[in-house]
């Protein structure tokens, strides 16, 4: 059995099927950029991309990515480690505070700007309003998405 | 809609890219894991604590309870009534009976269940008014009574002043307990280094208050333990006294069992055990003259302190100061009481007592208006305080720019209020939508006022290359204050930020420059780098003016390099350096900032109460649904003097996120609690506010450069956050027809 994780295969084990996606990520496999900020999928904070679309990983099972791609914010970076666009944006607007829910948001970003390339301020907001921000007040964040979407 | 300009951050390079290593991110080899253990009960005398079948359990390594304890079990910031593991009494929910250590974490949760406790339920204390009476049971027994503090303010005469007054109104206010809600829970990494010391990772606002309560739990001197301060994911006040002790508690297990050890909170245990804003009852009566002056205001607050006193003296310290708000108001008779209960502890959340007074404050001033006659701006326009005039505590405010009337009129004209105030529906639509315009301003005091000592230092320390290390004894929670270090330092030294890598101090290289809270640490961390700065420029250029061809105090520091006065000689960095290193002259300064002195009579309610003060006001539009009482927000204008803006994009980050914590306050965010046990334990049931719920925000930066502050900067944190709940509560009075006193606002339907 394998899935594929940030462009690599990656072999699963019997054993491992029944884990929690979140922890796999993160105690397994070291892509701590994944984070757990409620452990119940409502703050959005452990959002991968599986297959492009954004999913808790906190409320999955590795047994969930059997045979797909997943994305974590570790596999954003182009391959000679340049930074997507997307997170160039988000450093320029003042998007990123503490940077807790930084990851899930970028990847709900992402993943929404490939069906949606050229969105409204609203259906920006609409579009994350899964992924809670404590610090931000979502403005810079929605400014760094308008940003990366009105410029490219 | 113009976005904020390139931002400097020097931290978002690692978070963007997953990289920032958070307290949880880390691993040690041989790790053991914590996790604390609850009970069911709310108030109960203990009996007996059983661990052995907890002891007994798969991979279970160490069950700790109070017996375990090296050194001190009580704690507390002002007074030490909080036992770190229950010992005589449960006092609250959330109070820890054991730790369970284990080879895995689940390993420890499954075990924590094991862990049975024999108590006998006592009374439930959890209505402040009845606790307060003589005859209640007490939460502590050792203290005579549940009222842990009385301040007061008595000025001028109260019975004279509503005698003169023509109109008085009178009216009583609550407001909610807040969970803090960091998105990052309390994580604590410890370590047993082979030399002795104890290290500490993790994530908290105040490392040298983690450091104390670890070295007293541990019965281990200051200099044996060191704690590193990690990337935090947000603190907001809430992550001082409770991150500390899960620290502590994680330590012990450290020293215990020889190896390091990792206690990470689920959100559920986060929500139970941590402290909360402090709920308040407010019962406030205001006189005002004919003429439209406010002459007298009586109130008394009380604010449950929950089972533990932490910082609610301070907190309902700060509320006395501020109970008239920025008015001036002759006759003033103010009690405040901190009272404790059965509920969770309360203690420092952002604002540390002024929302719930600015709630109150900004919706009487309106209601005295429209008693008169008067509109509401022109009625704050009448009574606000200005140049030189005296607040209620006797305190002269004649050291700073008082600009309460620039920011007042700054977003009465942005927002354009005064022709909008006339298209409020006052009830009345001929669509489903109610409109409504609302403000709210206030003045705060900065920094910890008469609280404590607040001082802070810096370390400029120089390298061969021409490189610079900075470290600030003020910590990062996410809000940019390292980047704003830097800036302030590029700017002090007239260098290319880009030579200045930021260092975060332990506690063992750098002495305590207190907690980072009360929006404090651009003024003083800012203030310790700017007189550090001057003291590294005049040494530099006492050692190097003979090198320039000039005198020492010819030597100017500008354009990344050293000059002479006519500019005919220069050094780079690096060669200045090198110099001072063949001169055997360390190019290493420290620095220190102490705050101004401040006063208060605790007897009398008199005294200069903090050193310098901050103006600010907030504007919002909003709609009703005449049906379902829905609330939407449309527009929100806000003006802060900041004295001067370090680092623009992120003092607007300031703005949008504290407005939006305000939102949540105003509308969104309320701890379910019954019977003492906190029934909305996570983000399903604790609501806060969603992107969709925020309006973009228009944010106008005032600089009035402060003259006490090294650095001209004040500060913003708290300020952003205190306003939103009463401009809402205005606006959607101007909407409705009906004003709300309790919080969060629940707007009912078809009244």
């Amino acid at each position: 059995m394998q899935t594929t994780i940030n462009h690599q295969t990656k072999m699963l084990q019997e054993t491992d099927l029944d884990k929690n996606l979140l922890d796999f990520l993160r105690e397994d496999l070291d892509f701590t950029g994944t984070k757990r900020g409620c452990g119940i999928g409502t703050c959005g904070a452990c959002t991968v991309l599986v297959n492009n679309v954004p999913t808790r990983s906190c409320r999955k099972q590795v047994k969930d990515i059997v045979d797909k791609e997943v994305l974590t914010v570790e596999g954003l970076s182009n391959a000679d480690g340049s930074l997507h666009l997307l997170q160039q944006a988000f450093i320029d607007c003042g998007a990123v505070q503490c940077g807790f829910c930084t990851p899930g948001m970028i990847l709900t970003a992402y993943a929404f700007l490939l069906t949606n390339p050229h969105p409204t301020r609203a259906q920006i907001r609409s579009a994350i309003r899964g992924n809670l921000c404590r610090c931000t007040g979502y403005q810079q964040i929605v400014d760094a998405i308008w940003k990366y979407a009105t410029r490219t | 809609m113009s976005t904020t300009a390139f931002c400097f951050r020097n931290d978002a390079l690692s978070k963007v890219t997953g990289k920032a290593k958070y307290a949880d991110d880390l691993k040690f080899h041989n790790m053991l894991h914590a996790v604390p253990v609850y009970t069911d009960f709310v108030h109960a005398k203990i009996n007996h604590i059983d661990t052995t079948a907890a002891e007994q359990s798969k991979g279970v390594v160490k069950v700790i309870t109070w017996k375990d304890v090296l050194g001190k079990l009580q704690y507390g910031q002002i007074e030490q009534d909080y036992c770190l593991f229950a010992h005589d009494k449960i006092r609250f929910h959330g109070d820890v009976i054991a730790l369970v250590i284990a080879t895995t974490r689940e390993q420890a949760i499954n075990a924590s269940k094991k862990v049975t406790l024999d108590a006998t339920p006592l009374p439930l204390i959890l209505d402040t008014e009845e606790a307060m009476q003589t005859n209640s049971p007490l939460v502590h027994e050792s203290k005579k009574s549940n009222v842990v503090n009385h301040h007061k303010i008595r000025r001028g005469n109260i019975e004279k002043g509503f005698q003169e007054s023509s109109v008085v109104i009178e009216k009583s206010f609550t407001t909610q307990f807040i969970e803090h809600s960091y998105l990052e829970p309390e994580s604590a990494l410890c370590n047993p280094r082979s030399d002795g010391v104890m290290e500490v990772y993790g994530s908290m606002q105040h490392p040298f208050s983690t450091r104390r309560f670890t070295a007293a739990l541990l019965a281990m001197p200051l200099s044996d333990v060191e704690v590193f301060h990690l990337t935090m994911g947000g603190g907001f006040g809430g992550k001082d006294d409770t991150a500390a002790i899960v620290c502590a508690r994680t330590a012990l297990a450290a020293k215990l069992t020889g190896k390091p050890v990792k206690m990470t909170y689920d959100r559920e245990w986060s929500i139970r055990e941590s402290y909360k804003r402090h709920p308040y009852k407010v019962a406030y009566k205001m006189g005002v003259t004919k003429s439209g002056k406010i002459n007298a205001v009586e109130c008394r607050i009380v604010a449950d302190a929950g089972a533990y006193l932490s910082v609610t003296p301070w907190v309902t310290w700060r509320s006395t100061v501020q109970c008239c708000g920025p008015y001036e108001v002759p006759n003033v008779h103010c009690d405040a009481f901190g009272v404790h209960t059965n509920h969770n502890f309360t203690g420092a959340m952002r604002g540390f007592g002024s929302p719930q007074m600015n709630f109150v404050i900004e919706q009487m001033v309106e209601m005295a208006a429209e008693k008169l006659g008067l509109s509401e701006i022109e009625f704050r326009e009448k009574n606000r305080v200005r140049q030189g005039s005296t607040t209620i505590t006797e305190q002269k405010l004649d050291q700073h720019t008082v600009s309460m009337g620039e920011v007042l009129q700054k977003v009465v004209h942005e927002i354009e209020y005064d022709k909008k105030r006339t298209q409020c529906s006052f009830g009345k639509s001929d669509t489903n939508e109610l409109y409504g315009i609302g403000l709210a301003m206030s003045y705060r005091g900065m920094s910890l006022g008469a609280e404590g000592f607040d001082f802070c230092s810096a370390i400029i320390n120089g390298q061969w290359d021409g490189s610079i290390l900075l470290e600030v004894a003020q910590h990062e929670n996410g809000q940019g204050c390292e980047s704003a270090m830097m800036l302030i330092l590029a700017d002090a030294l007239g260098i290319d930020r880009r030579r200045i890598r930021y260092r975060r101090a332990s506690t063992s290289n750098i002495p305590d420059g207190g907690t980072t809270v009360a929006s404090r640490a651009t003024l003083m961390g800012g203030g310790a780098i700017t007189i550090a700065a001057q003291n590294l420029k005049t040494l530099m250029a006492n050692t190097l003016a003979d090198v320039l061809h000039c005198k020492a105090d010819e030597v100017h520091f500008a354009n990344d390099c050293l000059w002479n006065a006519d500019k005919t000689s220069k050094l780079t960095w690096s060669e200045a350096m090198q110099h001072m290193m063949r001169k055997q002259t360390y190019p290493y300064a420290f620095g220190v900032f102490q705050a101004p002195q401040v006063s208060w009579d605790e007897e009398t309610g008199k005294g200069n109460a903090y050193f310098t003060w901050v103006y600010g006001c907030q504007a919002v539009e909003l709609s009703v649904h005449k049906k379902t009482g829905k609330v939407k927000l449309l527009n929100y204008v806000a003006a802060h003097d900041v004295g001067k803006a370090i680092n623009p994009p992120m003092l607007l980050g300031q703005f949008y996120g504290g407005i939006t914590q305000g939102i949540g306050y105003a509308l969104f965010e309320s701890l379910d609690v019954k019977n003492g046990k906190i029934i909305s334990d996570n983000f399903n049931r604790y609501h806060l506010p969603r992107a969709t719920d925020i309006p973009d925000i228009t944010g106008i930066i005032v600089e009035n450069a402060d003259p006490l502050s090294p650095s001209k900067a004040k500060g913003i944190g708290e300020p952003a956050l205190e306003l939103a709940a009463p401009a809402i509560a205005n606006a959607i009075y101007h909407a409705t027809g009906k004003r709300y006193f309790d919080l969060p606002i629940r707007v009912n339907d078809g009244e």
